[in-house]
């Protein structure tokens, strides 16, 4: 028999191990993500493509893109211009600053939606004149904006700043001592340096802010076809046992976590050293 | 003017400091400061007691219990079956282990609404794996238990990706120097290899802990929300919305927000800790 190397296991602890960390992956992981296609597609294919054109879902997928397309660049720009200020100059208080934009990530998505009623609900700071002004924000469109960039926050900066952290400012002083101006110097030097690192993070932002559900679910108030996200037309349906619907609605949104997942995964292979935040979440 | 200046910033040779400062000052203030602040000041219109008459109430300390101990519940299987997979992918290979390695943020990815569903009907009495579990007494679905599953799902990608990095890096030296003295596997592996993760562990422990607590769409498919027995802390800030009672809502996510604040502390404590032991 060949002798193990002392730093290998033993081959029954090796199998033990991997079927333990297959079948957890295997149960708990993949089998929803299988339950999601198999009762979309239960009635058949036609029966769920026909759910996905119905006014109401066609509405629902509208307004989650729309969502997405105004909060995503929002935090994107927020994300670029708070790891500029961090990374290419030292203040104090620099260690807080980004303590506080990792902040959302901790707090509960009901509550997230809730700080937004109490400012901007009929009983909130500024609700009575909102109404007066005939001004919607709490359950519509700029309420479940509000919701969906706070809780999508910090995807980017927080890809982006320990990413310029890491690779200094000699090239951006370089470029200034040569002559360039601030924006010469941003889109043409540290731009290309931190483009994948940018779009990592703006793939991950996306796929929160067209998932997410706690936090939209506070300030939508759950109009059919006109303030429900695709998330919570699933609920809408799945509590009405329209279950081919709520399914069909729910593998669209876990079709994009998956093509999520795998761009991810291909960034990370691919880019790592320009990612450099690949274990960070 | 400059001097000023300089006594809280470093002379810099770049442009755009007041820029990106200003505008990440006034972005951060106007979508999360602000509307935090609000939430903060808000259910003490009673005074304190109050807020302690929202907080006691019977059903309120259910779900408080629920959303924390099953929080904790769910971090500590995390804790468990997290470091074994992190192992596996990291020093094992098999055909596969990519897929399995991007599989892992699943609950990361996956909208929490659709997980919620997906795992109600997994594990309902009829569900593929409800039903040979109800078999065996087991009732998963409208329970507690069902509470702890999901907020398991949606934890078990923070241990495993903290431990993962600090796995890759460790030496081998150390393991090989403990066989060499005599030590079997069993004990390098908890004597030797266990300690050095173990400040990974706690911070992804406590990472999915945080993420457990004030989980909500993963859960209220799954958990039957039976008041005072299923129903966690999140869904009954929405209950009391829906009832115009903003005062209550407000008391639950004041405390929420503060166990999250408790919690941002303990993960700073925890990075001081691990930056002095390199």
């Amino acid at each position: 028999m060949k002798r193990r190397y002392p730093t290998q296991d033993h081959p029954l602890l090796r199998l033990l191990l991997t079927v333990i960390a297959v079948s957890v992956i295997g149960l708990f992981l993949l089998l929803p993500l299988a339950t999601v296609f198999s009762q979309a597609l239960s009635k058949g294919v036609v029966a769920a493509l026909e759910a996905l054109k119905e006014p109401d879902a066609r509405s629902a997928i509208w307004l989650t893109l729309l969502v997405a397309a105004i909060a995503v660049p929002l935090n994107a720009v927020f994300g670029v211009a708070a790891s500029w200020a961090i990374a290419k100059f030292d203040f104090r208080g620099k260690q807080f600053l980004t303590t506080l934009i990792d902040l959302p990530f901790s707090i509960s998505p009901v509550v997230s939606g809730l700080i937004y009623v109490l400012i901007f609900g009929l009983q909130g700071w500024f609700g009575e004149s909102l109404r007066d002004a005939n001004i919607k924000i709490i359950f519509a469109l700029p309420g479940i904006v509000l919701a969906t960039v706070f809780v999508t926050f910090p995807f980017v900066a927080r890809e982006l700043i320990p990413l310029m952290v890491d690779q200094g400012r000699d090239e951006e002083e370089a470029a200034t001592s040569l002559g360039a101006s601030g924006w010469q110097t941003f889109l043409r030097v540290t731009l290309p340096n931190i483009k994948w690192g940018l779009l990592y993070g703006v793939l991950l932002c996306n796929a929160r802010a067209m998932g997410e559900f706690g936090a939209v679910s506070v300030v939508s108030g759950h109009i059919r076809g006109l303030t429900n996200t695709m998330p919570l037309h699933v609920e809408v349906l799945y509590n009405d046992y329209q279950y081919v619907g709520a399914f069909a609605i729910a593998s669209v949104l876990a079709l994009l976590a998956i093509v999520t997942l795998v761009l991810k995964s291909l960034l990370e292979w691919h880019f790592a050293d320009e990612i450099a935040a690949t274990h960070r979440h | 003017m400059n001097v000023a200046v300089s006594r809280w910033r470093n002379p810099s040779a770049l442009p755009g400091f007041g820029l990106s400062l200003g505008f990440t000052l006034f972005y951060l203030s106007v979508i999360v400061l602000i509307p935090i602040a609000a939430l903060i000041i808000r259910p003490w219109s009673a005074g304190f007691s109050g807020f302690w008459h929202v907080l006691s109430d019977h059903r309120v300390l259910a779900a408080l219990r629920l959303s924390f101990g099953g929080a904790a519940i769910a971090a500590l299987i995390n804790a468990i079956t997290g470091p074994i997979i992190a192992w596996v992918l990291v020093r094992y290979s098999f055909p596969g282990k990519r897929i399995l390695d991007a599989l892992i943020d699943l609950p990361f990815a996956l909208p929490t609404a659709v997980a919620g569903i997906a795992l109600s009907t997994l594990y309902s009495t009829n569900g593929w794996l409800g039903e040979p579990l109800s078999h065996l007494g087991i009732r998963v679905a409208y329970n507690p238990l069902g509470v702890v599953l999901a907020l398991t799902f949606i934890g078990l990608p923070f241990v495993v990706r903290t431990i993962q990095p600090v796995l890759t890096d460790l030496s081998r030296e150390p393991e090989e120097a403990a066989a060499t003295l005599g030590a079997s596997r069993f004990q390098t592996l908890t004597r030797v290899v266990l300690p050095s993760l173990m400040p990974a562990l706690l911070t992804g422990a406590t990472l999915a802990f945080a993420r457990a607590v004030g989980e909500y769409g993963s859960v209220i498919f799954i958990a039957g929300n039976i008041p005072a027995v299923s129903e966690i802390a999140p869904l009954l800030i929405i209950i009391k919305l829906e009832q115009y009672d903003y005062a209550g809502a407000s008391a639950i996510g004041v405390l929420m927000l503060g166990a999250s604040f408790v919690l941002i502390f303990a993960l700073n404590l925890l990075q001081n800790w691990i930056g002095e032991r390199r």
